[in-house]
């Protein structure tokens, strides 16, 4: 071997051990956004949340204490609506999606679900404004509930169309020669089977709607009072995050960290029973 | 003599354009055990699965002609109800994963929705096992899933969730081509003690095993039946050319 090449050599592997480095120093910092922001949430938030925070109603400017119990209700409920939009059809859509992959409509329902996925939810918010709220005339936790909804509808067809797809034919074949009838087929052993990928769209579609803001602006409004009516404004957790962060009063803010620790627990709870889920029942083919 | 359970009639089906069976006549005897054997892409599976009508689940599926089952055309009964007499067996186990080995065997019933009490449950499932041969390896652990036994017993138990349905016929599409050797013998052993009790179709690629275990053999052709007759004849003396040169190995 002559010098030069043994330079070569040399060279390339000083590239080599640069690149990696460069491949570990980048993944890293990746995750360092991440906890910086769950430190200042901690940080900030954690000192304003006891009991009277979670389960009292807010009190008037400079009046101490006061608590977000109506953004947790109001949360709850607007995800329970959501939810109720969602599911059914999603699931549904799902279904015909990996029962009828080459046919034209679900090659349109497909594409539409991608398109539905991509739009803005500010424009969500604004077609359920239109649809609901001015069709019923006012603010309503139903009008967000299905803005929610239709953002949850995308992430739920997805997970249960790609989770069915991976339940072997032969599983079908199996029941059918039984002489059991496709309905029951699918809901007895094709769903069952993809239970485990469906929960846990269901649970990211969740996560994933849990912290949305701009598409309840016009919808659900906010309600400083309970409310657990359906047909009048309600509050959640980043309506009461966006409207104490953005007010004048230093107490205010400190109750919109504590908002915000509530809300991020939350998600963070719901992805952690996403990650369970998937492992405990997961079926094995 | 007794007059044949299925006889299969003018038979032809169709895939779109691709014709795959034609003008199939055969008859089968009650509690025989019938081999259908040739090379692969000769349509056996296709026409045993024309027999519980499974090969409508293909796009563009197209049949002509008869199959009778005690003298009633299949193809004028309701699907549902064809399956219900003509149980089947696939070539890889597929037992619900879902469900533990008590489950999978009733699973005819309890996904059909057909109430039995537990007596009769109980009974179906010692009485389906018993007659598959896994009662004794599963008696003490009903309750686990059934996706945890081997290969060759998940395939007995797909049997015995056949015969839970007391099918007038049992249709098996190659059923030890995805096992080892042992289990091979074992479901061979299986078969040859069940078609006592019920009519047993079954395709193989194996010709050794078509000539232990079957009364009679069907030799099919590129979609055309060549031969058919009592299985000894066949092998030792078969009347048609591509017969002979298929059994000893010639071509398939």
């Amino acid at each position: 071997m002559n010098r030069m090449a043994e330079t070569a050599i040399s060279r390339r592997i000083r590239v080599d051990k640069l690149f990696k480095a460069l491949v570990i120093i980048l993944s890293v910092s990746s995750i360092v956004p991440m906890f910086l922001i769950l430190f200042m949430i901690v940080k900030n938030g954690v000192s304003v949340i006891d009991w009277q925070f979670i389960s009292h109603l807010p009190k008037p400017v400079g009046e101490a204490g006061g608590g977000i119990a109506n953004a947790i209700w109001g949360t709850l409920i607007l995800i329970g609506l959501s939810f109720v939009f969602s599911v059914p059809l999603g699931v549904l859509g799902g279904i015909f999606l990996s029962e009828y992959r080459e046919s034209k409509l679900a090659y349109l329902i497909r594409l539409s679900v991608e398109i539905l996925q991509g739009i803005p939810s500010i424009v969500i918010g604004i077609i359920a404004y239109v649809w609901v709220v001015m069709a019923m005339g006012s603010f309503s936790a139903l009008s967000g509930g299905v803005a929610l909804g239709i953002m949850m509808l995308p992430v739920i067809v997805m997970a249960t169309e790609e989770t069915l797809k991976l339940v072997p034919d032969s599983l079908r074949e199996a029941s059918l020669a039984l002489g059991v009838p496709y309905s029951r087929t699918i809901m007895k052993v094709i769903l069952p089977a993809g239970l485990s990928g469906i929960l846990s769209g269901i649970l990211l579609g969740i996560a994933r709607v849990a912290g949305e803001t701009a598409p309840l602006l016009f919808t659900a409004f906010g309600s400083p009072f309970m409310n657990l009516n359906i047909l009048k404004p309600i509050n959640s957790l980043p309506l009461t995050i966006f409207n104490y962060a953005t007010s004048p009063y230093p107490d205010w803010h400190a109750l919109a960290w504590g908002a915000s620790f509530v809300l991020i627990a939350f998600v963070l709870g719901l992805n952690l029973i996403t990650k369970l889920v998937t492992k405990r029942w997961k079926v094995q083919f | 003599m007794e007059s044949p359970i299925l006889r299969i009639e003018n038979f032809s089906a169709a895939f779109g354009e691709n014709t795959v069976l034609k003008n199939i006549n055969l008859s089968f005897s009650r509690n025989t055990l019938t081999a259908i054997i040739g090379p692969s892409g000769c349509g056996k599976t296709t026409l045993i699965r024309c027999i519980n009508r499974m090969h409508e689940l293909t796009p563009n599926a197209r049949v002509s002609g008869k199959i009778l089952l005690d003298n009633q055309n299949i193809y004028d009964t309701d699907p549902i109800i064809v399956r219900r007499q003509v149980g089947m067996v696939f070539q890889r186990p597929n037992p619900f994963p879902t469900m533990s080995i008590y489950d999978n065997v009733v699973a005819g019933y309890k996904l059909n929705g057909i109430k039995l009490s537990k007596e009769e449950m109980d009974q179906t499932l010692e009485e389906s096992l018993l007659r598959a041969g896994l009662w004794k390896e599963v008696k003490d652990s009903l309750h686990r899933r059934g996706t945890f036994l081997s290969g060759g017993q998940q395939q007995r138990l797909c049997i015995a969730r056949a015969l839970a349905m007391h099918p007038e016929i049992l249709l098996l599409d190659e059923p030890t081509s995805a096992l080892d050797p042992k289990s091979t013998a074992h479901i061979e052993e299986l078969v040859s003690e069940l078609k006592k009790t019920v009519t047993i179709i079954q395709v193989t690629h194996n010709i050794a095993q078509a000539a232990r275990v079957s009364d009679s053999a069907a030799f099919l052709y590129l979609g055309e039946l060549v031969e058919f007759g009592v299985t000894e004849k066949m092998f030792t003396a078969p009347k048609d050319k591509r017969t002979d040169e298929y059994l000893t190995g010639r071509f398939g």
